[in-house]
């Protein structure tokens, strides 16, 4: 078979200004959901190693059921299923935010949860031994130590959550993937467009990269 | 103060089991405030899981344990006491345990500053006296990774006596460091044990504990063999287990 294609640079780079909107959505739907997927993700990863076993078990079930399932139906469930619990419709960045939310939320969980267990015993036993208390070890030992080593897993998840919303398309949130679709419709030029859509994607996680690199480099972050 | 010939740490019949080892078996123990003791037995004898249970970081199971007149309950069922005790007692680890993400000076502030609420200005003056008494003052704004093993240790020491604490605990806290960085850090402990710093001191360093100990127990799995003033113990052991753990350790 002969292959007879031309990538038709004047065509790509004319859906720049059409694609570029979406770059605000696709930030703020990662970012915003990341943020919340903070907290959720301290909580559980906090309750996770808690001594007591029905706080751990809430922790293990909440993991389970949002890193088992696929991000596009925990998007569908949010968007399409709990408007029927809940009576009234949804906004799709609500919508969009909810899902990264939910989960990032259980892999950072995970990453809390395994940066506060590779933090080395004797330093809570030295915290003890000083006279402080549990909570404070925690406060001023143990979680600045586990931080700096959430830092390079945390922008991993950042990474792959910012990639997780093109598939918000589908609620029909103006995010990058779903701009191209748009300008497609109208000029039928997929090849060039979804090219510049993978750019624009790279230009976003890659300066991520650079920043965390930055981080580790001055010692911020890692050890 | 105290009256100073009650003894600081009483410890009766202790008993201490992790799962089904008996690690500790009827430990009978007192250490009078002042005195100098050192621990010593094989790897694994149980020296460190008994200095251990004296600052609650080992929970017991059976026996009777009150360091200075605060009571510590078995299963660790004492938390007011074990907070108390745990002021008063410091230690200092094999490992060191500096925390590495504060620099020296703020890993001796911590602990007075949230535990005693001293201001900063007081727990720094009082950590800079401390630096310079166990000789690494100009050290005072490095983090523990840019010390040697030995600079480590002094501020672990430091750290530690920044509490004013009326009984220290040493586990091993040469058995971590190079041959030539020994020698500073048991200068520094031969110092405190000179100013009449009360010391429970796990060591394999016999000329040392010879030197400084007004008593040295020997411990043999989990039993206390046998216990005496150093020359008693080194030149004339009494038991059959004590000479042959001597004579093991003195032919290095
Ligand atoms: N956390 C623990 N869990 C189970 N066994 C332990 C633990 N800590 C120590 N042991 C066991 O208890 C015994 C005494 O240990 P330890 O007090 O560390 O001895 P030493 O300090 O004299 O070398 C050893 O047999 C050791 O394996
Ligand atoms: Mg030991």
């Amino acid at each position: 078979m002969e292959v007879n294609f031309q990538f038709d640079w004047l065509a790509a780079f004319e859906s720049i200004p059409h694609l570029l909107p979406g770059i605000p959505w696709t930030l703020l739907i990662s970012f915003g959901g990341l943020a919340i997927g903070f907290f959720i993700g301290i909580f559980f990863g906090l309750l996770r190693i808690s001594p007591l076993r029905w706080l751990r078990w809430p922790a293990i079930f909440y993991v389970e059921v949002f890193r088992g399932t696929p991000i596009l139906v925990q998007v569908l469930f949010i968007f399409y299923g709990l408007p029927q619990i809940l009576g009234g419709p949804i906004n799709a960045l609500v919508a969009g935010i909810a899902a990264i939310a939910v989960n990032s939320g259980a892999y950072i969980s995970e990453i809390v949860r395994g940066s506060v267990q590779s933090i080395e015993r004797g330093q809570g036993e030295a915290s003890l031994s000083l006279g402080l208390s549990r909570t404070q070890a925690f406060r001023y030992v143990i979680w600045p130590q586990a931080f700096r080593r959430m830092i390079p897993p945390l922008g991993n998840q950042a990474i792959i959550s910012i990639k997780d919303t093109s598939l918000f398309s589908v609620i029909g949130v103006g995010e990058l993937v779903r701009q191209g679709q748009i300008y497609i419709a109208t000029t039928f030029t997929a090849l060039e467009v979804y090219f510049m859509v993978a750019l624009m994607y790279l230009a976003i996680t890659w300066t991520l990269s650079i920043v965390l690199r930055q981080l580790e480099l001055r010692g911020l972050a890692g050890q | 103060m105290n009256n100073t010939t009650q003894p600081i740490v009483r410890m009766q019949q202790l008993n201490k089991h992790f799962g089904s080892l008996h690690v500790l078996k009827h430990i009978d123990m007192q250490i009078t405030p002042g005195e100098v003791v050192v621990v010593i037995g094989a790897s694994g004898s149980g020296k460190s899981t008994l200095i251990r249970c004296i600052n609650g970081l080992e929970e017991f199971q059976s026996g009777f344990l009150e360091v200075d007149s605060n009571e510590l309950r078995p299963y660790g069922k004492s938390s007011e006491a074990l907070q108390t005790i745990r002021t008063e007692v410091g230690m200092v680890f094999q490992q060191f345990n500096l925390f590495p993400h504060l620099s020296v000076i703020d890993n001796i502030t911590l602990a007075p500053m949230k535990v005693r609420g001293w201001s900063r200005t007081d727990a720094v003056e009082a950590a800079k006296r401390l630096l310079e008494r166990v000789g690494i003052a100009d050290q005072a704004d490095k983090y523990p990774s840019h010390l040697s093993g030995g600079q480590q240790q002094r501020v672990a020491l430091a750290r530690a006596l920044a509490m004013e604490p009326r009984l220290m605990l040493f586990d091993e806290p040469t058995s971590a460091l190079d041959p030539e960085m020994i020698g500073e850090v048991l200068d520094a402990m031969r110092e405190l044990a000179k100013e009449g710093m009360t010391m429970v001191i796990v060591t394999h360093e016999m000329g040392f504990a010879r030197e400084v100990a007004d008593r040295v127990v020997f411990i043999h799995q989990g039993e206390i063999t046998e216990e005496g003033p150093p020359e008693k113990l080194f030149d004339t052991p009494q038991h059959e287990r004590t000479q042959s753990f001597l004579a093991r350790v003195l032919k290095h």
